[in-house]
């Protein structure tokens, strides 16, 4: 019995919706035999745009969610991707990795995602302060969000890169706009559809796939994105974009597949300090010596 | 450096103009604390990073402001040899003095040659640190023009760099507020240092109910500070710190004027010698007016009013810059719902101006990135692993 494969349309991801790029482009990506795996978008100006406005949009509620409820969704992500599991291992053998170190890849991603999910509600206890001033003031120091960040995906990865970095930073409570990986972008396409399914809120992450060398220079100048997260190599490139708004830079430099690259200082490195100098009333000078 | 600290605070004095009041109560003892305080993380680090190694970073550049000449050179050199870095610290050019003077307390204290090092010049000196491609770290506290020269310069190399830049601090007022106090506070919050403060409450919003109530309290408050020789210790308001400085206030005076602001200076005579402007209200001021959106640096405060919570915390967010807020209200829940949503990285309420070694300090978006004091100020002398 012959039948025609019905091929996948790999689209962006943007607010929640998955558009084609508005700007009618595409690029095919090929396997190793030099056969066509599937038509990608080449993102525009005005794809990175859309995606920063809805990435702005989304980070009001999305920040000010409970710190448990993120726990949950993100939780939701790495059941949602268990599910989808073999596509994921699919798509990556597609793009020329051997069939066991796909599986490694999909696990690792996997239970990355339940390691962050762990975080949600325990890195604002380990990381603040309350500060021991010397007046009469109730000090403290604590994490929030930086708010859009600009993320250039790691190239040489279509997983466990992308992955290891959009959770931490939405852990943390920012959105997100993503450039994928130009040479391996199935898993980016797909992980949106993963994260489309996983009670995510529509903006919160935003993926866009094409050509970094024209879309990252724009993500990284935006005046309304706040923080650019990217490969050191690629930093080097981009961060004087990144200068008219004084964004923060955080620079990537990990072998994702290792146990390291993950950690609470994944989350915390794009958060924000903020103190506040609270008054103790102190009147009469009558002491707790008991 | 307590020892000598009649000696630091008298030369503070008479080399950039605050009131001898603030460089002998605020600015030295603040210093030596500074000192103190990092002195005891020199042998904790790994506390400070659980899990993680910590190495040093190298050779820290350093370039500090003429605002807080002393206290910006603690800030900048405790932490960085806390983490066991060494120090090249440029003082600004118009007040070099008491880095300088410093230098020679470190020299006495014997620490050992080449570790903390000070040049004194002017930008270009500034610019021969920041592209020398042997300095691993870049700190700057200065105005945020040149904060993105900075990070331009360095954009191609992986020098680290933190930026404690500008700022246009809104302080906020609620009907329920203690006013005398508050009164104080927003004097205090402006007029302090001559209004040369990156954190000064520069924008003033009360809440419609109490505006007129505050204000004439406030302009009768006015009348009384004293303007004049910085090393009377009587002094409320000293000088400006140099020519330049005052052209730059005399100039936002004039575009307030023509945006149609309504002006208000006390009556007082100023010296006739040196620099010196009286403390200064604008009030009707719009939004978009050029001195509600821009840092002027000096005893100029604009005043704006407010009906409801949400109006005044979108009011007082819309600025590229986010560096401070004061608060004032009777009531803590308001207090934390403030603290929440306003974009700054210092939240005061009921005081203004407050420091201390414990207690990080820095901005979110334009007034620069990294923090310093406290445990957080030591994350950007180190290499972490």
């Amino acid at each position: 019995m012959n039948r025609l494969e019905v091929l996948k349309t790999y689209k962006i991801y943007i607010g929640g919706q998955f558009p084609r790029t508005e700007s009618g482009r595409y690029y095919t990506i090929k396997d190793k035999k030099g056969n066509p795996i599937a038509n990608i978008c080449l993102s525009s100006r005005k794809d990175v745009r859309n995606a920063v406005v809805a990435a702005r949009k989304a980070f009001g509620s999305w920040s000010e969610r409970s710190a448990f409820n993120r726990g949950q969704i993100i939780y939701r992500i790495a059941e949602m991707l268990e599910g989808r599991k073999e596509q994921f291992i699919e798509e990556l053998v597609k793009q020329g990795a051997s069939q066991k170190s796909a599986i490694q890849e999909v696990n690792l991603a996997i239970d990355r995602i339940v390691y962050y999910a762990g975080w949600a509600d325990k890195y604002q206890q380990v990381a603040s302060s309350i500060n021991p001033v010397s007046s009469s003031h109730f000090n403290f120091s604590v994490l929030e969000p930086m708010g859009v960040l600009g993320l250039v995906a790691p190239q040489n990865s279509s997983l466990i890169g992308l992955v290891s970095c959009i959770i931490p930073a939405i852990t943390g409570g920012n959105t997100i706009v993503v450039i994928a990986s130009q040479n391996h972008p199935l898993c980016s396409v797909t992980f949106a559809e993963v994260l489309n399914s996983s009670d995510v809120p529509g903006g919160v992450v935003n993926i866009l796939t094409g050509n970094p060398h024209e879309t990252a220079p724009i993500l990284a100048s935006h005046m309304d994105v706040n923080a650019l997260v990217a490969d050191d190599q690629d930093l080097l490139h981009l961060k004087s974009e990144a200068v008219e708004n004084l964004k923060r830079i955080v620079p990537l430099n990990s072998n994702w597949m290792q146990k390291e690259s993950q950690g609470l200082w994944f989350v915390t490195e794009t958060q924000e300090i903020k103190t506040t100098w609270h008054p103790i009333e102190n009147i009469g000078g009558a002491s707790s010596s008991y | 450096m307590q020892e000598r600290a009649r000696e630091l605070a008298v030369i503070e004095t008479l080399d950039g103009g605050k009131p001898i009041r603030e460089s002998r109560d605020i600015d030295v003892p603040l210093a030596c604390n500074h000192f103190f305080y990092y002195a005891g993380w020199a042998d904790k680090l790994e506390y400070a990073f659980p899990t993680r190694k910590v190495e040093s970073l190298g050779v820290a550049g350093q370039i500090i402001p003429w605002n807080f000449p002393l206290l910006m050179a603690a800030w900048k050199i405790a932490p960085a040899l806390a983490a066991g870095n060494t120090v090249v610290l440029k003082p600004a050019e118009t007040t070099s003095l008491t880095a300088l003077k410093l230098a020679e307390i470190i020299h006495d204290a014997g620490l050992p040659p080449g570790v903390v090092n000070i040049v004194t010049g002017f930008g270009d000196t500034g610019a021969a640190i920041v592209n020398h491609p042997d300095v691993n770290k870049i700190a700057f506290t200065g105005s945020t023009a040149v904060g993105k020269l900075i990070q331009k310069a360095i954009a191609t190399t992986s020098k680290k760099a933190t930026l404690e830049l500008g700022g246009k601090s809104a302080n906020i007022i609620f009907e329920d507020a203690p006013i005398d106090q508050a009164v104080e506070g927003i004097v205090n919050g402006i007029f302090f240092n001559q209004g040369h403060v990156c954190c000064a409450g520069s924008r003033l919003f009360v809440q419609e109910s109490i505006a007129e109530k505050v204000i004439k309290k406030l302009k009768q408050r006015i009348e009384t500070l004293y303007v004049g020789d910085p090393l009377d210790k009587n002094t409320d308001i000293g000088a400006i710190n140099s020519k330049e400085q005052l052209q730059t206030i005399e100039k936002y005076i004039q575009i307030g004027l023509n945006e149609g602001a309504e002006i208000y200076q006390p009556q007082c005579t100023l010296p006739k010698k040196g620099f010196f402007y009286p403390p200064t209200l604008f009030s009707n001021v719009a939004q978009s007016n050029r001195i509600v959106q821009e840092e002027i640096f000096g005893p100029v405060l604009t005043i704006q009013t407010f009906r409801t919570i949400d109006e005044v915390i979108q009011k007082a967010n819309n600025t590229p810059y986010g560096l401070a807020a004061g608060v004032w209200t009777d009531k803590g829940s308001r207090i934390f719902n403030l603290t929440t949503k306003l974009k700054a990285g210092v939240v005061w309420a009921n005081t203004y101006n407050k420091f201390d070694p414990t207690s990080p300090f820095g901005g979110f978006k334009e007034s620069g990135f990294g923090r310093e004091g406290g445990l957080h100020g030591l994350s950007a002398y180190v290499k972490l692993s």
